[in-house]
């Protein structure tokens, strides 16, 4: 298939609604699982820090949750131009059911690193390069909320979004160079693309895995979203309502609460008077 | 491409440029606030301002802290190892992850006779982590682990 196919199909709701069925369920349960085992893994199993004991054991949850917050503004930013410029349907979806999921991860990042701040720190919250920058991600986020609901168009609000995505992507290199730029409080990056992290395995393997498990969840909240919205948005389309009516024999007449549908099994029969 | 498309990209551009450009500029404007504190040398050499409140920072210089005996008053010195240090007065609760060799801030201000003042004291760790069974071993073959501080 060469690409320009690909990408016009993959701009699709249709045919997205139609590969993405398995997807949904293939991403949570990795996540599920990752999540698992990164999170018992690293708060039971992993050694604690020299320095800061198990206080340490906090960077299982921020760490993977502060990526989360930067990636799907990123996500966001990425689909206001795909949008913008190339008018494709799918972006505009992408841009309407993240915020939630990146609003969500963002708190969780402040409100574990607060957590985290004041063991090591000694404070709850400074206003640091890094710490400030994620607070303005979190205001972003309010604001991409808040401006779809305040534009009763709803495409005239997806292009108002569309725009306050892509100009906002500026905060990201911000939240990501701040402990370069500045003296600031916050440590540097933890897993760096060039370098080993300065941790031994037994500590980031289960970091790692929580990342991955974080990012599966990601996808499959982004999955699942994105086939509620497209059949909101096509209900009145021909193959959604199609999909409908040819969901409804699948399922067949409803079996009535006093009858169970299924034969009654030999154990049953006997028991009845 | 389209010549409409085009020049929705290119606006799009635009805006993204431009918007970068005015944060850039703002940035730079702001520069020496945004540092959140001033390294020793720029308390020595007198860029930090005197009488006014500011966040200073560096790593406690062993063997230099003092404490009292009857309150919780400590004095220690703060030092980047490169030839400038400045001695902190402090009264109050010190973090957990204070000790000689840690990298400090503190808030406060500095006296008349460049003394630093604190009334906050926060700790600042890197980004290396390691379990504390390691501490005790000699050396790590430079597997690029921090120099640790000495344990108290």
């Amino acid at each position: 298939m060469n690409f320009k196919a690909w990408w016009h199909r993959l701009g699709s709701p249709k045919w997205f609604y139609r590969v993405s069925g398995p997807w949904q369920s293939l991403f949570l349960s990795l996540a599920l699982a990752l999540l698992a085992i990164g999170t018992v893994w690293g708060l039971a199993f992993a050694p604690p820090d020299y320095q800061q004991g198990n206080s340490f054991r906090i960077i299982y949850v921020h760490v993977p949750a502060a990526m989360l917050a930067q990636s799907v503004y990123l996500l966001l930013g990425v689909a206001g131009a795909l949008l913008l410029v190339w008018r494709m349907k799918l972006a505009g979806l992408v841009l309407e059911t993240l915020v939630p999921f990146g609003m969500g991860a963002t708190a969780l990042a402040l409100f574990s690193g607060a957590i985290w701040g004041k063991p090591t720190w000694g404070a709850w919250w400074v206003f640091d390069g890094r710490t400030t920058a994620t607070l303005v991600l979190l205001f972003l986020y309010f604001g991409l909320h808040a401006l779809r609901r305040a534009i009763p168009d709803p495409a005239a609000a997806s292009r108002a979004c569309a725009l306050l995505a892509i100009v906002g992507v500026i905060n990201i290199p911000i939240i990501k160079y701040s402990v370069h730029w500045w003296t600031t409080l916050h440590q540097g990056a933890t897993f760096k693309l060039t370098t080993a992290p300065a941790m031994p395995a037994a500590m980031w393997a289960p970091l790692l895995v929580n990342v991955l498990g974080a990012y599966c969840l990601l996808a499959a909240n982004l999955v699942a979203k994105l086939r509620n919205a497209i059949l909101r948005r096509e209900r009145s389309s021909r193959w959604v309502r199609d999909l409908m009516d040819g969901s409804q024999p699948s399922i067949g007449p409803a079996p009535s609460p006093n009858r169970p549908s299924a034969a009654p099994s030999h154990s049953q029969r006997s028991a009845a008077p | 491409m389209p010549p409409k498309r085009r020049n929705r990209l290119l606006a799009v551009a635009f805006v993204l440029v431009g918007a970068a450009a005015a944060v850039w500029l703002l940035l730079l404007a702001a520069n020496e606030s945004l540092n959140l504190f001033y390294p020793p040398h720029k308390v020595v050499n007198g860029d930090a301002p005197v009488g006014v409140g500011i966040r200073a920072g560096g790593m406690v210089l062993e063997g230099s802290v003092q404490r009292a005996p009857e309150t919780l008053q400590v004095a220690f010195t703060l030092t980047d190892r490169q030839g400038a240090d400045f001695q902190v007065l402090y009264d109050g609760i010190l973090p957990d992850l204070f000790r000689e060799g840690q990298g400090i801030l503190v808030r406060g201000q500095l006296d008349a006779s460049r003394v630093f003042q604190a009334e906050e004291v926060l700790a600042k760790h890197d980004e290396n982590y390691m379990p504390p069974e390691l501490m005790s071993l000699p050396t790590n073959g430079g597997s690029g682990l921090a120099s640790p501080a000495e344990p108290h």
